[in-house]
C-alpha cells in the first residue's frame, strides 16, 4: 500500500531524511519510532504531499506523490503534529468544510459528519467553537478530520500527545480498530505505544532506519545472550566463582545487597541452550540459598536506546 | 468548482468570526461618511459663495455641477482610504494558515493551488465589495436631492473602478502574506508597498512629460482618475487586470517555493 524507496530530504547541509525506504502492507498499522528531531514529521509530510523529497521516491496505494499529488491526496488522511484547527470554527462547520475539500460527496457529508463525531467520541460538541475545547478534544476533533473522507491511508503524527491517560488509550483502541480496513502509519516516541498497537516498527534515528521489524522481534534480536537475574546468599565472591564454572554461563556480575550475606547476580548465558536449570541446582548444591531467580527481558526500551546509540558512536 | 466555494465560505467564516473585520468596516464607514459630507458642504458653500458673488457683481450664475464635483473628489478620497484598509483584509490570508498549520491541511487535500489562491482571493474581493456597499447610500442620498438629477453613469464607473483598484492592490497583499507567518508584518510590509505605490503616483504628476507618461502608465491608482471621471478605458481595464495576474501569479509561485524549502 504504501512503499518508500530511498527517500532524501534536505534542509541545506542537515538531511533530516537520509535514503529511507521500507513498505507497509495494506490494513496494516506501522509505528514510527524515533528521539527528537529524527525525521518523522519530514517523512510523513513527504508521503501526504505537503512536501517535495530531495531524493527517492514514495508511492501511496501505487500512486507516486510526487507524479500523483492529487490521487494521493483524494486517499490520504492526515493528523499534522499541530492539529489544523480553525478556533473560530463550530466543530460541525470545521469538519463539513474538510469534507467538502476532502471531496466527500455532498449526499454523504451529513452521515460521514455523524460516523466521524461518534468514532472519536465528540457527538455532543458539534455546535461548540473550537477555541472552547479542551487540548484533548482538539486532538479528536484533528482525527475527525483526518477521517472524514474515510480514506484508505492514514498518517498519524504523535496522535496521543497531549491526552490523559484515559484518553490515550481510547485513541490507542480507536487506531487499532481502524486497522484492517485502513493502512495506517503512526509516529511517536513513547514505545509502549508502539508495541501497543504496531505490527511493526521502523525506528529511525538521525534520518536513517536503523531497524525495521515487529516489536517482539526487535526485543528478541537485539539480545545477543539470555540473561537471568539471581539473589542468593554466601560470599558474593565465592557464588561467582561457583557460577563460573558452570557450562553455559558466559559472564556474572555481581553485588553486594545491603547488609548480610547476600548478593544479586546478573548473569549472561549462551542463547543456545536453556541453562536455568543447571544454575539453580548447581547453585543449592554447592551449598548456597537460591532466593530469587528470573529471566531478564529486554524493555523495547532498552532496545530502542541501544539501536538509536549503537548508531551515532557508528556515526561518529 | 466545488473546491472554490468551500474555500470562499470558510474565508468569509474566518473574516466574520474576527473582530478585526468589524474594526476595518467602521472604520472605513466613518472616515468615508466624514470625507463625504466634508466634500459635500464644501462645495455647496462653494457654488453658494459663487451664487451670491454673482448677484453681487450681475451677470450670470456660473453653471457649477456640484454632485459630479463631489462625486469626483469623493472616489478620490475614497481610493486613498482604500491603501490603508487593504493590508487588513489581505494580511491572514496566508500568514496566519501557515501561523496555525492549517495550511498543511489545505495542501494535503485535494484542492489545487489555483482553487485555494483564487477562493482566498475572491473571498477578500467578497469582503471588499461589502465594505463599499453601505457607501451607496450617499449617492443615493446625492441623487434624491440633486435638481436637476445626476448622472448615475461616473457612480457605476467609480465602483468599477474601486472593484478593479481593490482586485489589484488584494493580489499584491494575498502574496505578500504568503511570505511571513505574521499578520502584522505581512500588514506592515503590504501598508509599505502601497504607499510606493501612492508615491509613484504622486511623483508621476510632479515629474517631467516622458516620465511623467511612462510613470502614470505604471501607477495604478493614477488609472483610477479615469473612472471616478466617468470614463472606462480599456487601457486602465488592461493595468489592472495584469496587476491582478501578476499578484496571483507571484502568490502561486511563492507558495510552491515555500514547499520547497519547508
Ligand atoms: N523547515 C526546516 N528547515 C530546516 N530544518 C528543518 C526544517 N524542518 C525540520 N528540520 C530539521 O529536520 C530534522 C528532522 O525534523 P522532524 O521534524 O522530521 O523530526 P521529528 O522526528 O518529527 O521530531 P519530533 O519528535 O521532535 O517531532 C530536525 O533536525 C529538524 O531540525
Ligand atoms: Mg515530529
Amino acid at each position: 500500500m504504501i512503499e518508500v524507496d530511498r527517500l532524501t530530504k534536505r534542509y541545506g547541509n542537515l538531511k533530516a531524511v537520509d535514503e529511507v525506504s521500507f513498505q507497509v502492507e495494506k490494513g496494516e498499522i506501522l509505528g514510527f519510532l524515533g528521539p527528537n528531531g529524527a525525521g518523522k514529521t519530514t517523512t510523513m509530510r513527504i508521503l501526504t504531499c505537503f512536501l517535495p523529497a530531495t531524493e527517492g521516491t514514495a508511492r501511496v496505494a501505487g500512486y507516486d506523490v510526487f507524479e500523483d499529488a492529487m490521487e494521493v491526496k483524494r486517499r490520504i488522511g492526515y493528523l499534522p503534529e499541530h492539529p489544523p484547527l480553525y478556533d473560530e470554527m463550530t466543530v460541525d462547520g470545521y469538519l463539513k468544510f474538510v469534507a467538502r475539500i476532502k471531496g466527500v460527496a455532498p449526499e454523504d457529508r451529513k452521515r460521514r459528519l455523524q460516523e466521524v463525531k461518534e468514532t472519536v467520541r465528540i457527538e455532543g460538541y458539534g455546535r461548540k467553537l473550537i477555541k472552547h475545547l479542551s487540548k484533548g478534544f482538539k486532538q479528536r476533533v484533528g482525527l475527525a478530520q483526518a477521517l472524514i473522507h474515510d480514506p484508505e491511508v492514514l498518517i498519524l503524527d504523535e496522535p496521543t500527545v497531549g491526552l490523559d491517560p484515559n484518553q490515550i488509550k481510547e485513541v490507542r483502541e480507536l487506531i487499532k480498530s481502524l486497522s484492517g480496513n485502513h493502512t495506517i502509519i503512526l509516529s511517536t516516541h513513547i514505545l509502549p505505544e508502539v508495541s501497543m498497537t504496531c505490527q511493526r516498527v521502523v525506528i529511525i534515528s538521525d534520518g536513517k532506519i536503523v531497524a525495521v521489524d515487529t516489536p517482539e522481534n526487535l526485543t528478541r534480536q537485539q539480545q545477543g545472550a539470555a540473561h537471568i537475574y539471581m539473589e542468593a546468599s554466601g560470599s558474593d565472591v565465592a557464588v561467582q566463582r561457583h557460577l563460573q564454572q558452570i557450562e553455559g554461563v558466559l559472564s556474572v556480575v555481581s553485588r553486594p545487597l545491603g547488609e548480610g550475606e547476600v548478593s544479586s547476580f546478573r548473569i549472561e548465558t549462551e542463547l543456545k541452550q536453556d541453562v536455568r536449570g543447571r544454575i539453580a541446582r548447581s547453585v543449592i548444591e554447592g551449598g548456597f540459598e537460591l532466593l530469587e531467580f528470573r529471566s531478564l527481558q529486554l524493555s523495547l526500551e532498552e532496545v530502542f536506546t541501544q539501536l538509536t546509540t549503537q548508531e551515532e558512536v557508528r556515526s561518529q | 468548482m466545488r473546491n472554490l466555494l468551500a474555500v470562499i465560505e470558510k474565508e468569509m467564516k474566518v473574516y466574520f468570526a474576527s473582530p478585526v473585520a468589524y474594526g476595518v468596516l467602521t472604520v472605513f464607514l466613518l472616515v468615508s461618511g466624514y470625507f463625504f459630507y466634508n466634500i459635500l458642504t464644501v462645495f455647496i458653500q462653494r457654488s453658494m459663495m459663487m451664487a451670491v458673488q454673482a448677484q453681487q457683481f450681475g451677470g450670470a450664475t456660473p453653471a457649477m455641477d456640484v454632485p459630479a464635483l463631489v462625486e469626483r473628489n469623493f472616489f478620490g478620497i475614497v481610493s486613498t482610504i482604500v491603501l490603508f484598509m487593504v493590508p487588513m483584509i489581505t494580511m491572514a490570508t496566508f500568514a496566519d494558515e501557515k501561523r496555525r498549520a492549517t495550511i498543511e491541511l489545505l495542501l494535503t487535500s485535494p484542492l489545487t493551488h489555483v482553487q485555494l489562491i483564487l477562493g482566498k482571493f475572491l473571498a477578500a474581493m467578497g469582503f471588499f465589495a461589502v465594505m463599499l456597499l453601505p457607501t451607496l447610500v450617499y449617492h443615493a442620498f446625492l441623487y434624491f436631492y440633486s435638481s436637476p438629477k445626476m448622472a448615475l453613469g461616473p457612480v457605476l464607473s467609480g465602483y468599477l473602478g474601486l472593484l478593479l483598484l481593490g482586485a489589484a492592490l488584494i493580489s499584491l497583499g494575498i502574496f505578500i502574506s504568503t511570505l511571513t507567518e505574521s499578520q502584522m508584518v505581512a500588514a506592515s510590509v503590504t501598508f509599505g508597498a502601497l504607499l510606493i505605490l501612492w508615491v509613484i503616483d504622486l511623483s508621476a504628476q510632479a515629474a517631467g512629460p516622458l516620465v511623467q507618461e511612462i510613470l502614470g502608465y505604471v501607477s495604478i491608482l493614477n488609472h483610477f482618475d479615469d473612472f471616478s471621471k466617468g470614463v472606462i478605458d480599456s487601457s486602465s481595464l488592461t493595468v489592472y487586470l495584469s496587476f491582478v495576474f501578476l499578484g496571483l501569479f507571484l502568490t502561486y509561485r511563492s507558495i510552491e517555493s515555500w514547499r520547497w524549502r519547508t
